[in-house]
């Protein structure tokens, strides 16, 4: 282990030796220590672990984050020798020296110890973490330099800084150049080769601005916006744990993008996105933003408890929200008090508590809601309002209705007294059983079952009448001394009629037509065995009747949705169903009755005890009650009310195919607050925690008389208030990052202790100002970064400005860095002419390979791509399927948000290569682009050459790229030449219809030379 | 600076060096970067654009240079393959004692009755050493003297999901490295036309749980770091195989076409991506031909085909194995196959002689095959699943257990013919020098040469590491 430990710092060293030599020049110890800049840093990495916030990992009683803990016990201000503090970390003695030699940190270096001194020696200054404390406007500095240097404050700050250290910025980058960084970083998109020779040759001093101006205002700003705050949010289109399944949230992916377009003040995108299903008269808009509260990942896994998936997804708010806001490393608080910043446990559930109103399952598919849109919403209301008046018309008795129930009464009265009326038992004419129970009819017209007892067994019955007019199938289940306990079945003495179905004859004779059932009712039912259940699609529910304890007839009325209109000799084919998991639960003695009053009841006369008692009276001697109970019974059985009836099935139907059509969202439904506790040390499974309410961090508020418990609207409200001293400076942080390649803090996601110190205070701090006073406005902080002069330099630099700012995070140059995987997609896309450039909508399926899917299960899922212009929608369309992102997006390190994702680290591998030069995408895009090289590239081979150049990189080639690409072009027109074949399979790759006039094999060249252009470095990156 | 700004540097400078002068450059900071090359003798190539790994010096004396971890996915009932309980047997039916259950978390049993379902077959002493492993696995049971068996395993989560992501990340929040990538970032690659995490996938022989990529994605770490997946239908790697109509002549062309434009544009540009982009062209060249190599197994052999139960291509088990040992020859340093068939809620006592059967010829053929090449001292082989079963009844099967549950280790460092660790009588609780999975992965990055808590990787200002903050090296099961 020495060993080990020796060689790690020989190897410190050296590079050490290397940074000073190439790097460090800029950063030699500061004369005056500042404590945020100098100390903190080193403080939290090495000390605070032990000797910080977290109380219950706390050594020694001492803690190094507070001043009054730390000059009580460590710290001597003046006395460097008397410092404790200083004698440990000097310390030669391995039991002595701090960092402790096995705690894993990193050892103080040399110059480090120095500077901890000279702040000790200084007087030992502590401050208030600099993320922490409210910015206050910082003055412009006034750089010296040339002042048409300076087009905004953002160039005063970063010009000043470089004149003390002695750089110079980089003149400004050509035009095209220009053109294309700040089409990417706008749009997401190249610009077109015309909009490039327009802006190149528009020598108006304006027109720079009149471009950022045109970029700002397209619809394709809030697309390229939108691609960054979807990984923060972690949107997809699956609900991420387990099975994966699809839930619809794209509404809110495209409510997002509008937000951007229409500039919508950051303060208010946030109120809407934590609360806008809570604002006063929630728009539609407003309640997609709120699904941002549904955005987690949800699991439909058996087995899953719902305490312990409620638990992650609350803690999942909280790490996202915070991240996202405010750049704090919450989620450390789950187990434990932060070890490096004053969040603590309780601050976390406290926070989480905000979001204990959001009614959810912690297991189970998300409920969604329809969020129309206002032509949706008005033919949903049409809908609506039509099916309510056509239910009041069927229950609204007109003269003529009234004058048709009394002839009715009449005419029922008759029938009931003459006993026609009523249910009528059938002979069975045949029995069939489908495992071996023998069915036998018996004089009493029962069936009783005998011989055989399968598990389970299917029993058909047909019947045969000459009713004209059959309204519903009754059947009594009887019991028998020859059953088990005397009672109804031969399994125990319960059934489980999992399915009623009747049929009849074809008109063919052969095929059966099956009638449907409508409703049903029964005497009884056991507990959780409806007899609904007999007559759903599911295969294992039914009716059962607690036969196994008691041994009583019963019945049941299956009634169909339109009546039989039978006549002499009509036949009906009864099955009874018994196929749930309980053994031999099959119904021992059963009989069929048929009856024609409409909507029966399961009394003799098949009209209830209460309307025969209301008919045989007199009209004036019935009560208000009786009265009603007739007219109600006559309406829904009114012949003359049956085309209404149809009315409003078929608009029920139309609706529901209407409703397919609107969009869906998870929209937070608010209910009563769960109660929220902290969990100790994360134990899900623990109620032993305090109960908590909702709180913000309690160093960042001053605690108040508050009586009302907060809510997240309370919370979205401080997020983007004043006083919030994170928000602002994470945001436009993370705005520089998009257009500088790098943060002013480059630690984008963490603006704790351990948050890297901003390479440019002041300038971090005015723009966070700037943002809140301008009204949170995002174009403005947008537009103010990109007309900066400092934006607009090359990004090319020479040796020794590379060797001296290797990052880049002085800003004496532009930075270069490679386009983000969807943008990466959507410039082959654009530079072919593929591109559909539609906004919005549900996400699509471009070409994927075959069985990428296989591993997915619950349902299993078969991946088809969409055809058409949804083949070639942007790459932020793709269908996100959390477990399994699409390969080509993965390759070039998208996100698979399943957790808020700050920053992808962009790497340059293998397979981004295999992508791009096999993925029938960008081989399809290649093709295409082949034949407009050829249709539009002019005639000769190097005119085409250029042509390709121009409209692929916008810019013409050099001599030697086009001589490499015409040797190239030369070669594969040989081989294409010789193999036609081979050049009609390259020329047809993908969906996109096949150019047949062309010369196939020149096509297949061409493609050749075009695949080279979408693969190389320059294609894919932004200079 | 963090390490990777400062690989970025050393890119950068060497490109500023010029290629003249490359190699002195490259070749010095390998030496520092890869001891395991160095120490192995190896020529050290300057491959710019490969990873030589973020550990200057082993921690410890390195034993396995590979791992094959062949993951029994779905949760295995330990209780009919490793861990045989006379007890269980003797108490089927009678109500599982309450001491065991009591405030205990379960899964689909929630609420249910809990009964005692002893153990579906008989086990049977194996080898000189008389491991106890059940006759439904005799293949397995063959490899008794070179396996060390843990019967001691226990997780914290009990959904296959998260179970699985605590299993590859020690964790089950989303976002965090798998432990092949960690390996890589600390090794780095000894491969230069593969990848050095690879993952394949079979099932059968039960209820076939979903594998969510993120099992072998890198998390915060980049992406190079990622498990590649090989399939058995279509293009073993993704997009690996050549478009319609363009021939591995035609295609090189393109290729070297991309590369000396790149070279070109890099001579103004001096943009150090650009060094790197043309390096991986040359990889993922090189991996058009190998990975076909790779997979193309009529080089084997009838003796080896038979011997693993298959003829390859079907993307089954058996032939997943023999590509494991194809990937072990060719330096791969992560080799992860998942079968998918573990998850008996019902019918154990069919299922899971079943999916032993698609497991058990085909892993001892592994194992013995490696041995034959010499390659299983220096291949740690891990075989074992996300959780165990319960020793209560779901029906005649068995529901997601975390308290114990067995795997078995061989090769590299391990001490062969060996067990360690016990569940209490039922099968219930590790109770017996329990191991958890941070202890799991503390082992096995051990026996790599690497101290576990000094792996680690800074993300959101805190160094993290694939043990969170625990784990013990398990000392007695090594060699």
């Amino acid at each position: 282990m020495k060993d080990g430990f020796t060689a790690k710092s020989l190897f410190l060293g050296c590079l050490l030796l290397a940074s000073n030599a190439f790097a460090r020049t800029s950063e030699a110890p500061p004369r005056t220590v500042q404590f945020n800049r100098d100390v903190r840093p080193l403080l939290s990495d090495r000390c605070y672990a032990c000797h910080g916030p977290d109380k219950n990992a706390r050594k020694g009683k001492l803690r190094l984050d507070l001043r009054e803990e730390a000059i009580k016990k460590a710290v001597t201000p003046g006395d460097v020798a008397g410092s404790l503090l200083i004698q440990h970390i000097t310390s030669k003695d391995p039991d002595e020296v701090m960092p402790p030699p096995d705690s894993g940190k990193k050892p103080l270096s040399k110059s480090e110890i120095e500077l901890l001194k000279r702040w000790v020696a200084q007087g030992a200054q502590w401050e208030a973490h600099w993320a922490f404390i409210k910015p206050e406007r910082p003055s412009v500095p006034k750089a010296a330099a040339d002042k048409t240097r300076i087009v905004n404050p953002v160039d005063s700050f970063i010009l000043a800084r470089l004149e003390k250290e002695e750089l110079k910025p980089a003149t400004e980058a050509d035009r095209r150049t220009l053109i294309r960084r700040l089409s990417f970083d706008l749009t997401g998109l190249p610009p077109t080769p015309e909009e490039v020779r327009v802006f190149v040759e528009h020598k108006h001093p304006k027109a720079y601005e009149q471009l950022v101006d045109r970029l700002l205002a397209s619809p394709h700003f809030g697309e390229r916006m939108a691609m960054y705050w979807l990984d923060l949010v972690r949107y997809a289109d699956t609900d991420g744990f387990h099975a994966d399944n699809y839930r619809s949230v794209y509404p809110y992916r495209d409510y997002v993008i509008n937000i951007f377009n229409h500039n919508v003040p950051f303060d208010r995108f946030t109120i809407e996105q934590l609360a806008g299903d809570l604002l006063p008269n929630a728009t539609t808009p407003q309640k997609i933003a709120s699904t941002y509260n549904r955005l987690n990942r949800t699991t439909e896994e058996g087995g899953a408890q719902a305490k312990e998936y409620l638990a992650k997804y609350a803690a999942d708010r909280v790490r996202t929200t915070s991240t996202t806001w405010m750049g704090a490393t919450m989620g450390c608080c789950e187990c434990h008090d932060h070890k490096f910043d004053p969040y603590s446990t309780k601050d976390f559930y406290s926070f989480e508590a905000f979001f204990a109103d959001i009614k959810e399952q912690g297991v189970g598919k998300p409920e969604g809601s329809l969020v129309p849109n206002d032509a949706q919403a008005a033919e949903l209301k049409r809908f609506d309002t039509l099916i309510g008046d056509l239910d009041k018309t069927l229950v609204t008795p007109t003269d003529q209705l009234i004058a048709a129930q009394t002839a009715w009464e009449t005419k029922t009265l008759v029938e009931l007294n003459a006993g026609r009326l009523g249910w009528s038992p059938q002979k069975p004419e045949a029995l069939v059983s489908t495992n071996g129970t023998t069915l036998t009819a018996r004089d009493d017209l029962s069936v009783l079952a005998s011989g055989e007892n399968p598990d389970k067994d299917n029993y058909s019955v047909t019947l045969r009448t000459d009713r004209e007019h059959i309204t519903a199938i009754r059947l009594e289940v009887l019991t028998d001394p020859s059953l088990d306990n005397q009672s109804l079945s031969r399994g125990g003495g319960n059934f489980v009629l999992t399915g009623f179905e009747v049929e009849m004859p074809g008109t063919d004779g052969t095929t059966n037509q099956p009638v449907k059932i409508a409703s049903a009712i029964a005497d009884y039912s056991q507990k959780d065995f409806p007899v609904t259940a007999a007559i759903d699609d599911k295969r294992d529910t039914g009716w059962a009747v607690d036969g196994g304890s008691k041994a009583t007839n019963h019945q049941a009325a299956f009634i169909f949705a339109k009546p039989i209109v039978g006549g002499s000799g009509t036949s009906l084919i009864v099955r009874l169903k018994h196929e749930s998991k309980f053994k031999q639960h099959n119904i021992g003695r059963f009989r069929l009755a048929l009856i024609s009053v409409n909507k029966p009841a399961l009394t003799e006369s098949g009209l209830s005890d209460d309307l025969v008692e209301a008919l045989r009276k007199p009209g004036n001697d019935r009560s208000t009650g009786q009265t009603e109970a007739l007219s109600k019974y006559f309406l829904g059985i009114a012949p003359e009310l049956d085309p209404v009836r149809g009315q409003l099935a078929t608009t029920r139907i139309e609706k529901d195919e209407f409703v397919k059509t609107v969009p869906m969202s998870l929209v937070p439904v608010s209910i009563e607050p769960r109660v929220m506790r902290v969990l100790p040390r994360g134990n899900w499974m623990s109620d032993a925690g305090e109960i908590v309410t909702p709180a913000l961090p309690h160093f960042l508020v001053h605690p108040g008389n508050q009586t009302e418990r907060l809510t997240r609207l309370d919370l979205a409200r401080w997020l983007t208030s004043r006083d919030n001293p994170l928000t602002a400076r994470v945001f436009v942080n993370r705005l520089w990052k998009l257009y500088f390649g790098t943060g002013i803090s480059k630690t984008l996601d963490d603006f704790g202790a351990q948050g890297e110190w901003p390479k440019h205070p002041d300038l971090l701090d005015w723009l966070a100002v700037e943002f809140m006073d301008s009204g949170w406005d995002i174009k403005h902080m947008v537009k103010l970064m990109v007309m900066s002069n400092t934006y607009r330099q090359s990004s090319d630099a020479d040796e020794k400005l590379r060797e001296r700012d290797p990052f880049n995070r002085l800003l004496a140059r532009q930075s270069r860095f490679r386009l983000d995987a969807e943008m990466v997609r959507d410039n082959a896309l654009a530079v072919s002419g593929l591109l559909a450039d539609k906004i919005g909508g549900p996400s699509v399926k471009p070409y994927q390979p075959a069985g990428y899917w296989d591993q997915l299960n619950f349902p299993k899922r078969t991946y088809t791509n969409d055809h058409g212009d949804s083949a070639y929608r942007r790459g932020l369309y793709t269908f996100w399927c959390r477990t399994f992102v699409h390969p080509s997006l993965v390759a070039f390190d998208a996100a698979t948000r399943e957790e808020c994702t700050v920053e992808r680290i962009a790497s340059n591998t293998p397979l981004q290569a295999l992508v791009l030069l096999n993925d029938p995408t960008y081989v399809e895009a290649a093709r295409v682009l082949a034949v407009k090289i050829m249709m539009d590239g002019g005639g000769s081979v190097d005119d085409r050459i250029n042509w390709t150049f121009t409209r692929a990189l916008e810019r013409k080639p050099r001599p030697e790229e086009q001589r490499k690409l015409n040797e190239l072009y030369r070669k594969q027109l040989d081989h294409y030449a010789a193999d036609k074949d081979s050049a009609k399979k390259l020329v047809s790759v993908g969906e996109w219809p096949v150019n047949k006039e062309l010369n196939v094999a020149e096509l297949a060249a061409w493609t050749a030379v075009a695949r080279v252009m979408l693969n190389l470095n320059e294609t894919i990156a932004r200079y | 600076m963090n390490f990777f700004e400062n690989l970025q540097l050393q890119a950068s400078r060497r490109t500023f060096l010029g290629r003249a002068t490359m190699g002195i450059g490259t070749l010095a900071l390998s030496s520092l970067l890869n001891p395991f090359a160095r120490a192995a003798g190896k020529p050290v190539r300057t491959q710019e654009g490969k990873w030589l790994g973020i550990l200057n010096a082993p921690h410890f004396t390195p034993k396995a240079k590979r791992i094959i971890f062949l993951t029994m996915a779905g949760g295995p009932s330990h209780l009919e393959i490793l861990d045989y309980k006379p007890k269980l047997a003797e108490m089927n039916g009678q109500p599982m004692p309450e001491s065991y259950t009591k405030g205990q978390q379960i899964a689909q049993l929630q609420g249910a009755k809990l009964n005692c379902f002893g153990p579906q077959y008989e086990f049977k002493k194996f080898g000189k050493s008389g491991q106890d492993i059940s006759t439904i696995l005799p293949h397995i049971g063959s490899l008794a003297d070179d396996i060390c068996i843990i019967r001691s395993m226990h997780t914290e989560q009990i959904n296959h999901d998260p179970a699985q992501a605590f299993m590859n990340t020690g964790t089950s929040i989303s976002g965090r490295p798998s432990m092949g990538s960690w390996l890589l970032y600390g090794l780095g690659s000894e491969c230069e036309d593969l990848p050095g995490f690879v993952v394949l996938i079979s099932s059968g022989g039960g209820q076939d749980q979903p594998v969510a990529a993120r099992q072998w994605h890198s998390g915060f770490l980049p992406s190079r770091f990622q498990g590649v997946q090989f399939h058995s239908k279509g293009d073993p790697v993704l997009y690996v195989g050549r478009p319609d109509g363009v021939s591995a002549d035609g295609q090189k062309e393109v290729i070297d076409t991309v590369n000396s434009l790149n070279g070109v544009f890099n001579e103004s540009a001096h943009d150090p991506e650009i060094a790197t982009r043309i390096s991986q062209y040359e990889m993922a060249f090189r991996m058009q031909t190998s990975v076909p190599g790779l997979m193309d197994i009529s080089d084997e052999p009838p003796r080896i085909l038979e011997m693993y139960g298959t003829k390859g291509g079907d993307g089954s088990f058996a032939a997943n194995c023999l590509l494991a040992r194809r990937l072990a020859e060719r330096g791969v340093r992560f080799v992860q196959l998942y079968h998918r068939g573990w998850d008996h809620h019902g019918g154990v006592k069919n299922g899971v002689k079943t999916t032993a059967g698609l497991v058990d010829k085909a892993t001892a053929a592994l194992v013995k095959d490696l041995k034959e090449r010499g390659l299983l001292e220096d291949t740690l082989i891990v075989w074992g699943g996300e959780f165990g079963r319960t020793p209560m009844a779901q029906g005649d099967g068995r529901d997601h257990h975390i308290k114990g549950f067995s795997i078995w280790l061989a090769g590299a460092g391990i001490k062969g013919g060996t067990s360690y660790g016990n569940t209490d009588e039922l099968g219930y609780s590790a109770v017996e020098n329990p191991v958890h999975v941070h202890d799991l992965h503390a082992t096995m990055l051990h026996l790599f040469g690497i101290d576990h808590e000094k792996l680690t990787y800074r993300f959101q200002g805190r160094d993290f590491r694939l043990t969170d903050v625990s784990g013990e090296v398990v000392k007695a099961v090594l060699a």
